[in-house]
């Protein structure tokens, strides 16, 4: 410590040293917390550590984007999901189907840190410099920034825009509750493939066998009836009703 | 002068092994997925630390590119829990091995 004192101004050095424990703790509250929900709090305050590391090495419009973005935007997006789930998911410890696991997996984790840490020491080739130029003033970050995505890494920047446009595109397709949209957007007949999805039988489990022998008398059926019975199936239909629909002509 | 480059990276291996072990440890879903934020910003923090020591720009816009795969990558894995808790609530990660072989 007294070494970084002596390199480093103390204003800079006490910086570093808050955000540092601050992101540290948060990163151990992440991982024990037993309620997601404080886990979400403790991810908040980790970032807003790393972003504060971020202002002190010169990336200030990284900084900014971490708050707005992975503090503002992710962590809401985890929020939601967790209050849209439930917040009492409490880890049943008690069967555990690896035991030792957790043991293992922290004698794992200290390995590896003190791998890291004594590969650290060594001189590692670094290979050339890249295009970019330099990093320059902590006036001109947001100018080189810019300049380096808009220019070098131009490509790229354009292919991110089609990953996130696909990104939302899968978002809509998971979330989406099957049964609703299939119901009336399926052409008479055409339902055989879509209807043995596993997320068309959640809603009726105890009812598979009737189900899979309604489906294959259901080819036969005019899309009219497919829509009735459609409705009908998160109610776990009896046979008796299947089979009068499907003999109906 | 700001503190030197080997101390941003023993905190950058720190996060990353707490990210790594949370990962390893924990059987909540969603937990398991803010490991993976923890280690993806010690990963963040690694380049910004190197884009200073070298005085290069590529390091930030590295980070700014993993920023956006982050956001696409909580997108879809949020959809993908949301869907499985739709199918069985409360599932955990040893729950949910329907492709295990």
């Amino acid at each position: 410590m007294t070494k970084v004192l002596a390199v480093a101004t103390i204003p800079d050095a006490i910086t570093f040293a808050i955000a540092a424990a601050i992101c540290v703790v948060g990163a151990f509250g992440v991982v024990l917390a037993r309620n997601p929900v404080h886990s979400a709090l403790m991810l908040v305050m980790t970032l807003f550590g790393v972003a504060v590391l971020f202002v002190e090495e010169n990336a200030q419009f990284l900084a900014a984007v971490q708050v707005i973005v992975y503090a503002g935007a992710i962590v809401v997006l985890f929020l939601f999901v967790i209050m849209l789930l439930g917040v009492d998911r409490s880890e049943a410890i008690e069967r555990d189907p690896l035991p030792g696991q957790r043991f293992i997996a922290v004698c794992l984790g200290i390995l590896g840190l003190a791998e890291v840490l004594l590969l650290a020491h060594g001189q590692w080739p670094r290979g050339a410099r890249s295009v970019s130029g330099a990093q320059g003033s902590p006036a001109d970050n947001v100018r080189l920034l810019g300049r380096s995505v808009f220019t070098t890494y131009l490509l790229a920047f354009e292919v991110t825009s089609a990953l996130l446009v696909i990104a939302v595109v899968g978002a809509v397709v998971l979330a989406r509750r099957p049964r609703r949209a299939l119901g009336d957007a399926i052409p008479p007949g055409a339902d055989e493939p879509l209807d043995g999805s596993p997320v068309a039988d959640a809603g009726g489990e105890d009812a598979g066998g009737e189900d899979a022998g309604a489906d294959v008398a259901d080819v036969a059926v005019t899309g009219a009836d497919v829509a009735v019975r459609r409705e009908a199936e998160p109610q776990a239909v009896d046979p008796e009703a299947i089979d009068a629909e499907v003999t109906r002509p | 002068m700001s503190v030197g480059a080997s101390w941003y990276l023993t905190l950058a291996a720190v996060l990353f092994t707490i990210g790594a072990t949370g990962l390893l440890i924990r059987r909540n879903v969603l937990v398991m997925f803010m490991c993976v934020e923890l280690m993806l910003n010690a990963a963040n923090l690694t380049f910004v630390t190197f884009a200073r020591s070298l005085n290069d720009i590529a390091g930030q816009t590295a980070v700014f590119f993993v920023l956006v795969v982050a956001a696409a990558e909580v997108v879809v894995g949020l959809g993908i829990i949301v869907s499985i808790y739709r199918r069985r609530p409360g599932a955990t990660a040893d729950d949910v091995h329907g492709l295990r072989g």
